[in-house]
């Protein structure tokens, strides 16, 4: 399965995924109208701190602790991507005390949201990916860690 | 001190309905131009800062920025422009020699736009490059001027060293330090992948490219940096490099904080020290000394190795040709006015050396007239910016280019000219680890190997618009060419005729 | 055709259903269901009073979960005896139904104290099932007063999700301090004044020793006069079915890390087990969901014939009142560091070189991170810690350690 992986390496730290993952999700057709004055949302988020960065978002664990442990039974696995119903998210916020990559956070109203790799949206590919000036975010299938 | 203020060059234009305040402009700008204001709640800019390369622009995810230049103008005549003015306020200012990048920027005559290439019409059909082979190989080296046959009258195939192109364009000398470990990184994948080669200029070949030595050039310049047995060994040729286009006669200078460690290892020298090439290579003062420095090359190397003898275009090119033609080198490269640097005093940059193709014209007319035309192959350097740049350049007797700044461009650089800072926004010509990392190879690369493939496909087209199948029929070639708007002068030393004739 | 019995019907025993159906898909599974209701989330409870969510979207799955996962569910009736050596288990309406493996997720009950007079007391409500919570719902008004005795976790959760239901709320607890069981002294400070700016008043380290009708005479000696009393005590894991048939109990059914029972072919899964907490080192109750979950998976997948291992459940919280975020895993053994700015509390624990435990309130960023860090046993000296503990960051794993969680599948 395509997942999206990230390379250090090549991170620029400029932070373009999350406003591109923001616009992505925001239903918009404009970037300018979407994000114009307001906090942004990602569900991708840059780490890091002078020297090093890069961005998480969700893994798409083989085995996600977060659909084990979601206490609303908001989160499941649809053909390998992991994905919340947020009509169910009650913003516990347990899915985030379990992640172990520090992947998820919640939406501006508080409910949890998640990487879908863009399945859900207009983009049809991770807009994380598209937008990396420097392909510090692919987006492909790799089968053993590396 | 006195009032000392100049406007700056350029206005950063924010479209306010467009900025989303990102901040993007803001971490990629090393120059420090961008930043957020709290109080106003919105990006400001000191332009004074800018230098216009364009990252800014390039990455804003709204378009929200253009650079443009500033029209606030001193009052300039014909004579005194205001470039001319600011200038002068500068080195009232400092004291000291101004520095500048990359080529010549005046508007002196670029001879390439007044040549105009033939085409087969009618008698002469053309070729089709899809349809038909046609063949960009090119092998450079010393090509023997008489048929040897041994005793049993077989002939003697041995021939000198040669490189072999699969396209005659070679990536031209820049330097480890000069330019990044990812922008060498970039040239030497692209050129192994292409069957071309780089150059890796006058500091030494980084331990991670010797695995591309079959595509490299290694050079020894005056300052000898990191060269031993091992690196002249390590490439495919050897290039000596006595003078650049873009500041003959003048040595060069990497400033100690780009001497960081890795480059202080590929150079052999110490970590922060200035790293000086002296004007003149001190062992060489006369084509025999010249020849000395060649044969030792080549002993080191065991014959195998073409030797590259680099030199700027300058006034009496013709007559340095011969004599280098005449010094046991293989290849004589001639580099251009117009050719790049990564730091060069502005004089001489803008007023020192002659243009290529002028210089070509009289080298290789020169040497067929003297029946020396085989000792050696040309490249020609210095501004090749287009496929029909090569054309020209071989059909005016160049056996190969060769391209540095369409090189960069590829990988990024949007010609602010302004490498001498140490700060390049394109992770090309600094040795700032967050700013290398900004050039990922796999992209640069990849970039390098699409340029060269069009200027290939381009030049197939052409050649076959001449009738033409091999680059070898095209080499001096002059027929092939034309003058436009060219004093007799100038038609005589490039030895073409004027467009109608 | 193998047949599998699931005594439960909540989180553990979803586990356990899809733990056996990930190694076997055509095995026979009985599901004895003591609710009347299909799998619900119950710590949802205080969340559907507080209008976030409701009775459909409560559901822990979707409609089609027992018949998706082959299941016939026996609905409204208890499992009243084992039998292991037959390998089977009856039920309360006299079916007996026999088992090649079976699953004890019978979950856990309110705990009463025998309070004086509580049989006085006309509205007296638990807070831990649907039922419970629609019967309490019924009973709110505007202008209620409402007695909640127990400040830990349920009652708190149930004091948030009435409090703009009712007139007031006073919650009493023995203990010290709020979330007990969870929390340090300090920390348990910032959480109750900030569940008191949010209009909850609290008695602590007292307790009603005697009802009489609406009224409470407390311990210390102060009354309160309450219109609605609910009952937050504790819990007591319902340990009979397998203790009567011989199993090892404690206070929970005794398991080991594959979730089996003393008695051969019997598993038990969720709030009923005592199982090992790896980062205290010893057995305990471990009444949280996301261990339910794993547990009952775990039973499942080796019930079913696969082999599966579940050796690092610890203890952890993630709990919200009123906008305030909690979160709380492993032990608060060891040595104790602190990091405090405004509204923001970070305490950790380490022992041996590693992470046992944390309290964070106010900032739970990528606290999975710390999580992971007790869970996986990752040693304090391979890492940089102090760095992440102003913000919780992917920057305290080495470079190889990252490029394997973020440049493979993982």
């Amino acid at each position: 399965m395509k997942r999206v992986y990230v390379n250090e390496e090549w991170c620029l730290g400029c932070h373009l995924c999350e406003y591109n993952c923001a616009f992505a999700n925001s239903g918009m057709k404009d970037m300018a109208l979407a994000l114009k004055d307001k906090k942004i949302f990602p569900r991708i988020h840059v780490e890091g701190d002078d020297r090093i960065t890069f961005a998480v978002s969700c893994r798409h664990c083989t085995d996600p602790l977060c659909v084990k442990s979601c206490i609303a039974g908001a989160i499941s696995v649809l053909d390998g991507v992991v994905c919340i119903d947020q009509t169910k998210c009650v913003g516990c916020l347990t899915c985030v005390l379990v992640c172990p990559y520090g992947a998820l956070a919640p939406g501006e109203s508080g409910v949890m949201q998640k990487c879908e790799l863009c399945m859900g949206n207009a983009c049809g590919a991770p807009a994380c990916v598209t937008g990396c000036p420097n392909n510090a975010i692919v987006y492909e299938e790799r089968n053993d860690a590396t | 001190m006195g009032v000392s203020f100049i406007y700056p060059e350029f206005e950063v234009v924010r479209n306010a309905t467009r900025c989303i305040a990102c901040r993007v402009c803001e971490r990629q700008c090393a120059n420090e131009v961008h930043a957020f204001s709290e109080e106003r709640g919105a990006m400001v800019s000191d332009e004074a800062k800018c230098v216009n390369c364009q990252r800014c622009v390039s990455l804003c995810p709204t378009r929200a920025l253009k650079i443009v230049k500033s029209d606030c103008r001193l009052r300039e005549n014909a004579n005194w422009q205001d470039d001319t003015i600011k200038e002068i306020y500068k080195q009232a200012d400092s004291g000291g020699v101004l520095l500048s990048s990359m080529g010549n920027p005046k508007p002196l005559p670029v001879y390439w736009h007044k040549i105009l290439i033939n085409a087969s019409q009618v008698t002469n059909p053309p070729i089709d490059p899809l349809r038909e082979p046609m063949e960009t190989r090119v092998f450079l080296g010393k090509k023997p001027t008489v048929i040897r046959r041994d005793e049993n009258g077989r002939l003697d195939c041995q021939l000198p060293p040669q490189i072999e192109l699969a396209m005659p364009v070679m990536f031209s000398a820049m330097s480890y330090g000069s330019i990044s470990y990812n922008a060498h990184a970039s040239l030497a994948r692209a050129a192994t992948e292409l069957g071309i080669l780089y150059n890796t200029g006058e500091g030494g070949l980084h331990e991670d490219f010797y695995q591309y030595g079959s595509h490299t050039i290694v050079q020894v310049a005056s300052g000898r940096f990191g060269v031993h047995e091992g690196y002249l060994n390590a490439g495919a040729a050897i290039e000596i490099k006595m003078g650049q286009g873009a500041k003959p006669g003048i040595g060069g200078h990497l400033p100690g904080e780009k001497i960081v460690e890795d480059v202080s290892r590929t150079r052999m020298i110490p970590q922060g020290t200035d790293a000086i090439s002296p004007a003149p290579h001190h062992d060489i003062y006369s084509i025999e000394d010249l020849r000395q420095l060649v044969f030792s090359l080549k002993e080191a190397t065991n014959y195998q190795k073409p030797v590259i003898v680099k030199v700027a275009a300058v006034h009496n090119i013709a007559a340095i040709a011969s004599g280098i033609a005449r010094s046991g080198a293989d290849i004589i490269a001639i580099d251009g006015f117009r050719g790049g640097t990564g730091a060069a005093p502005t004089r001489i940059r803008d007023n020192v050396g002659i243009p290529i193709e002028l210089a070509l014209a009289a080298v290789d007319q020169r040497l067929r007239d003297e029946g020396i035309r085989g000792n050696v192959s040309l490249i020609a350097g210095g501004s090749i910016r287009s496929a029909a740049d090569v054309v020209k350049a071989i059909a005016l007797g160049a056996d190969a280019c060769y391209v540095a700044t369409a090189a960069l461009l590829a990988l990024g650089c949007h010609l602010c000219r302004t490498c001498q800072s140490g700060k390049c926004n394109w992770g090309i010509a600094t040795q700032r680890p967050d700013l290398v990392k900004r050039l990922n190879p796999d992209l640069g690369s990849q970039r390098l190997v699409n340029l060269m493939t069009a200027w290939r496909h381009e030049i197939m087209e052409i050649m076959g618009g001449m009738g033409i199948n091999s680059i070898e029929a095209l080499k001096g070639n002059r027929l092939m060419l034309r003058g436009v708007g060219l004093n007799e002068k100038e038609l005589q030393i490039l030895g073409i005729s004027h467009a109608g004739e | 055709m193998s047949r599998y019995v699931i005594v439960g019907n909540g989180t553990a025993a979803v586990g356990c259903i899809e733990g056996i159906r990930r190694v076997n898909t055509d095995a026979e599974i009985t599901v004895v269901s003591e609710e009347n209701h299909s799998v619900y989330s119950r710590p949802l409870i205080s969340y559907y009073l507080e209008g976030k969510t409701d009775l459909e979207r409560m559901k822990y799955r979707g409609d089609d979960f027992y018949e998706k996962n082959g299941c016939r569910v026996i609905y409204g009736v208890r499992a009243t005896a084992l039998d292991p050596s037959a390998k089977t288990v009856t039920l309360e309406n006299g079916e007996t139904l026999s088992y090649d493996a079976l699953c004890s997720a019978t979950g856990s009950r309110p705990f009463v104290p025998p309070f004086e007079g509580l049989d006085t007391v006309k509205q007296t409500f638990s807070f831990m099932t649907l039922d419970d919570v629609l019967a309490l719902e019924s009973a709110l008004t505007d202008t209620a007063r409402v007695l909640i005795v127990g400040a830990g976790l349920i009652g708190l959760k149930c004091a948030e999700g009435i409090r703009d239901r009712v007139g007031s709320i006073t919650v009493c607890d023995l203990a010290d301090r709020v979330l007990s069981s969870i929390l340090d002294t300090d920390c348990a400070a910032l959480v109750q004044s900030h569940l008191e700016e949010n209009g909850i008043r609290f008695m602590l380290q007292d307790s009603a020793a005697r009802f009489d009708g609406n009224t409470a005479y407390m311990k210390s000696g102060q009354t309160v006069e309450f219109d609605i009393l609910v009952l937050a005590v504790g819990v007591r894991a319902n340990i009979e079915l397998v203790k009567d048939a011989g199993g090892e109990t404690g206070r929970g059914i005794l398991i080991n890390n594959r979730m089996e029972t003393s008695l051969p072919h019997v598993f038990a899964a969720g709030d009923c087990t005592e199982g090992y907490d790896a980062s205290a080192g010893m057995r305990r109750v471990l009444a949280i969901l996301p261990n339910a979950y794993m547990q009952g998976h775990t039973a499942g997948v080796n019930m079913a014939g696969g082999d599966a291992v579940f050796d690092n459940a610890i203890p952890m919280n993630s709990i919200g009142f009123f906008g305030l975020h909690t979160m709380t895993a492993g032990s608060g053994d060891g040595e104790m560091t602190e990091e405090r700015s405004e509204g923001i509390v970070k305490r950790f624990f380490t022992k041996d070189g590693l992470l046992k435990g944390f309290m964070l309130i106010g900032q739970t960023d990528r606290a999975g991170i710390y999580t992971s860090l007790i869970r996986e046993k990752i040693p304090l000296d391979t890492i940089d810690l102090e760095l992440t503990k102003q913000a919780a960051s992917n920057l305290i794993f080495s470079q190889d350690t990252r490029k394997k969680k973020f440049g493979g599948v993982v």
